[in-house]
């Protein structure tokens, strides 16, 4: 009995260490939780108001015209897939990538008919595992990305659509609802046509001068506004990761304690058990003697 | 005078928001200045220093290309980075001025590849812009 009882400590202790790791990963999650929130929040007058100037232009000059806000027809995708460095963080990374092999499976029969841009080691690992064409990767983005960081990745993106290696560009991304809940989303990113002709007949909007041209002003502005899109849902998927690290790290938190409670119990009723045999023995060896 | 808000807004943060009394920018026509009642415009701007009349004084900015919008009630300027002149680490500007020159030189005799060479000089100009900016502040 005693050596069982020795066994039960060991694991006992073992949980109990693990359980200070993951409550530690909890809250360090739940710190840079809030950070990425206070991010995208800062993130989000930039791409307001960069939106605010494309939507003015596309409604208030007729006949401007732009390869980004043209449909043509689609023989080729390409995809941005925003996944994490690390793992440890539940569902987060094997929702999006099966969303990912879903609709490519659904899409495509080839590998021609698209490429991939990978954002986090996790998903690179994965899609380089299965032969996917990879054009470009981002691995160890920091935890409180800054524009710069993404925009290597964003340009060249965009830069493809504009040389016409595609013909759609497509990312996928945890959205960030609250800690709890992040939804794998896909978005359309280029063509731009659907949302900036939206709300075109605004009346609100100030007619602009613009400087050289209009054309000129689209040109530079509509690359910037599609970066900008990738680099708020890079943002946004940050404060999914966090959260969904968080989440996970607080269940295994709550299970270590389940365990650690139930061996407790198993260890007192042994040692309980290994008392009573004692006293029995005694008790037998007196009356023996007697 | 009369002012206007101007706003400075990078993808990272509001770097600059007050009532101020004109603002010069160079854009890709050339140099701008404007005060309050400029009619409505947009316009893309160059890696150059932006300068604001404040009070009577002047302030400096680096702002890294981007664009001005120029509205009825505010002026917003939005571009990739913008820092103020205390954020600006001056040796290391000098530095990236004195790489960009070398690789402007080095790709001059080769020429072959040309987004090198775009790039050095996109470089350039911000060290260029970024010293300015802190030679202006200083005095």
């Amino acid at each position: 009995m005693a050596k069982g009882m020795r066994e039960i400590k060991r694991q006992i202790k073992s949980i109990q260490s693990t359980k200070q790791i993951t409550k530690a990963m909890e809250m360090v999650a739940a710190a840079k939780l809030r950070r990425a929130q206070e991010q995208a929040q800062a993130a989000r007058p930039y791409a307001d108001k960069l939106k605010e100037v494309v939507t003015s232009i596309a409604s208030g000059t007729r006949g401007v015209s732009h390869p980004m806000l043209v449909k043509r027809p689609v023989k080729k995708i390409g995809y941005l897939v925003v996944t994490s460095d690390r793992g440890l963080a539940g569902g987060y990374n094997a929702n999006i990538l099966r969303l990912v092999m879903d609709t490519i499976r659904e899409r495509h029969t080839s590998k021609d008919e698209y490429v991939l841009f990978v954002i986090g080691r996790k998903g690179r690992d994965y899609f380089r595992r299965r032969g996917l064409p990879i054009v470009e990767e981002i691995t160890e983005l920091p935890d409180s990305p800054t524009f710069a960081d993404i925009k290597t990745v964003a340009y060249k993106a965009v830069k493809y659509f504009d040389e016409g290696q595609y013909d759609e560009l497509n990312v996928f991304y945890n959205q960030f609802v609250n800690a709890l809940t992040h939804i794998p989303t896909e978005k359309r990113l280029l063509p731009l046509e659907d949302d900036a002709t939206a709300h075109e007949g605004d009346g609100l909007t100030a007619s602009y001068e613009f400087e050289p041209s209009p054309e000129v002003v689209l040109e530079h502005l509509l690359p910037k506004y599609a970066e900008t899109l990738i680099y708020s849902a890079v943002l946004d998927a940050k404060a999914s990761e966090f959260g969904a690290r968080m989440t996970a790290m607080g269940s295994a938190t709550k299970n270590a304690s389940e365990m650690i409670s139930s061996l407790t119990l198993t260890y007192n009723r042994a040692r309980q058990a290994a008392i009573t045999q004692e006293i029995t023995e005694i008790v037998a060896g007196a009356n023996a003697q007697g | 005078m009369s002012t206007f808000l101007l706003e400075i807004v990078t993808p990272e943060r509001k770097v600059f928001a007050e009532q101020v009394d004109m603002v010069v920018v160079k854009g890709v026509e050339g140099d701008l200045g404007i005060m309050a009642g400029h009619i409505p415009l947009v316009t893309p701007l160059r890696i150059s220093p932006v300068k604001i009349k404040m009070n009577g004084k002047d302030t400096w900015l680096a702002v890294h290309g981007g664009f001005i919008e120029v509205g009825q009630q505010k002026v917003v300027i939005l571009a990739e980075s913008a820092e103020l002149p205390e954020d600006i680490d001056v040796d290391r500007a000098k530095a990236a001025m004195v790489r960009a020159e070398q690789r402007l030189k080095m790709n001059e005799r080769s020429k072959k590849d040309h987004v090198d060479f775009r790039r050095a000089e996109v470089s350039l100009q911000r060290a260029l812009t970024r010293i300015e900016v802190t030679k202006h502040t200083k005095r």
